[in-house]
């Protein structure tokens, strides 16, 4: 059953994946990258990990694809505004893309990953024990972490305040 | 015995169906209390006291001509509605129905799924429940549509926010993300409400945001936009749309009842009933009065508030709830550290 599961997720995934890429309209992006973000919370699921599955849908797919999505309607982007490409920019991408994708097969080639289930700990996502990691042994980064999206809220707030005094 | 899986079954059908029923006569309650405050009769023509109502307009939606605009996009145009409607009816799963019935010997509790992060898994819901809105809205290719989702949009993930800490503060007192234990805390008088008197009033503040009811009804706002994201919609699609607030506002009564007014619970009823059975069904039914006295609520202020403006309803959220919610949860803090709750 899990693994069946596992495997029409996955599925789900790399085809809104591709899909992401490969449609033309932006609006059509947005939403199959939402669908991959659903597939991706279904696997932390899988991994026992509900906290990070629910935290998943409600800051990616409910917060952040939520301003993608606005942002793109207000600019109301479509096939006709969508700037042409270059032959050459066309081939430099994809051979850039391509170089990319072999130093990721290669470094996941050497690295020996044990993949076998029950390797971790079942209650390791649940929302107890991952709060006293963050608060015990994670606490440094966690801190700095929370310190760098304050510095980015404020930079933005400045930025904007900027903006508003010139016009 | 029956099996796990057709009881679940038969729940989940079961809630689904309560959900339909009671937002089909939220419709008709909706324009009895309307009258009612307005001093006039209201709809009387169907059936006695106009019963059928919400029956006659059910047909009317469903006979209606279907448009559907030439230069929208078909699917998405289609797949709007779908994702209101189906949102509206998600969230009904983690809410605890009403105590645990025992029949012979094994036990069912009225509640589809208790999983342990019950909170959160609403949250989601709701911050995905704005999908609808959006797609229908820019999908329609309609100005007026473009505008209304793009306010609805807006308005939701603002009061998203504060809604969000209202609930910190909440979990923080009960220290527990499960909607089932949150309940069983409130045994008693001891309702999170008076434990969380702030916090309540946030969360019912963005509860009316986040089902876009007046006060809040901007995206809809008809003196300016027609008739919002929904413009471009006919027939049964509009219906969905439509439908699907009035679900959303029995679900948030329902939440609403749950964290914040003991859920099933009712002070000193056990002295009176002493049969556990009894006493879980009992509270289920003192549960839904307070549902009903929720969803009246809704519709009381709906007819005595009239609108925000814009600019209004984001000073209200960002620099008012949003700074409120703050200081409760550390008020929130700070007592329970004074109470020796936490060290």
């Amino acid at each position: 059953m899990t693994l069946y599961l596992f495997y029409f997720l996955s599925f789900l995934a790399i085809i809104s994946a591709l899909m992401v890429v490969v449609s033309k309209n932006p609006v059509n992006s947005v939403l199959f990258l939402i669908i991959t973000f659903f597939a991706i919370a279904g696997h932390y699921v899988l991994l026992n990990a509900q906290f990070l599955a629910a935290v998943h849908i409600i800051v990616y797919a409910g917060a952040i694809m939520v301003l993608f999505l606005y942002v793109i309607m207000m600019m109301n982007f479509s096939k006709e505004s969508e700037p042409s490409k270059t032959k050459l920019s066309q081939i430099v991408a994809t051979v850039a893309g391509g170089i990319f994708l072999i130093t990721l097969i290669g470094a996941l080639h050497f690295y020996d990953v044990d993949m076998s289930p029950g390797h971790s700990d079942p209650g390791a996502g649940l929302v107890g024990a991952l709060g006293k990691v963050l608060f015990s042994k994670f606490l440094l980064p966690f801190e700095i972490s929370s310190l760098l999206f304050l510095a980015a809220m404020t930079g933005v707030v400045l930025l904007g305040k900027k903006n508003n005094d010139n016009s | 015995m029956v099996s796990f899986i057709t009881y679940k079954l038969i729940l989940v059908i079961i809630v689904f169906l309560v959900s339909l029923l009671i937002a089909m006569y939220s419709t008709y309650a909706e324009r009895k209390v309307a009258a009612f405050l307005q001093d006039r009769i209201g709809p009387n023509r169907a059936g006695p006291f106009g019963i059928l109502q919400p029956l006659a307009d059910g047909v009317k939606m469903f006979m209606k001509e279907e448009i559907i605009p030439d230069v929208s996009n078909k699917w998405l145009f289609i797949l709007g509605p779908c994702i209101a409607m189906l949102t509206a009816c998600m969230t009904g799963v983690v809410i605890p129905w009403g105590g645990v019935l025992t029949i012979r010997g094994h036990e069912y509790p009225m509640q589809v799924t208790d999983i342990n992060i019950g909170i959160l898994y609403l949250l989601g819901v709701v911050s995905i429940g704005v999908y609808g809105i959006m797609i229908g809205g820019w999908a329609s290719n309609n100005k007026y549509s473009l505008l209304g989702a793009l306010r609805a949009s807006s308005q939701m993930i603002s009061y998203e926010l504060a809604m969000g800490f209202a609930i910190i503060a909440l979990v923080m007192h009960t220290g527990t993300l499960s909607v089932r234990e949150i309940s069983e805390m409130q045994t008693g008088w001891h309702w999170n409400i008076i434990y969380q008197p702030l916090g309540f009033l946030i969360f019912i503040i963005c509860a009316f945001a986040e089902t876009n009811r007046a006060p809040f009804d901007l995206p809809e706002c008809e003196s300016e936009l027609i008739g919002g994201y929904h413009t471009e919609y006919s027939s049964m699609k509009l219906g969905f749309y439509l439908f699907a607030e009035y679900i959303n506002m029995f679900i948030s009564s329902a939440v609403i009842a749950t964290l914040y007014f003991g859920g099933y619970h009712v002070p000193f009823l056990g002295r009176f009933v002493h049969d556990a059975n009894a006493l879980a069904i009992l509270g289920s039914v003192f549960l839904f009065a307070k549902i009903f006295f929720f969803i009246f609520f809704f519709m009381w202020i709906r007819w005595t508030l009239p609108r925000f403006r814009y600019d209004q309803l984001m000073h209200l959220g960002w620099k008012i709830l949003i700074p409120l919610s703050l200081l409760n949860v550390a008020i929130t803090g700070i007592l329970m550290y004074l109470t020796g709750r936490i060290h």
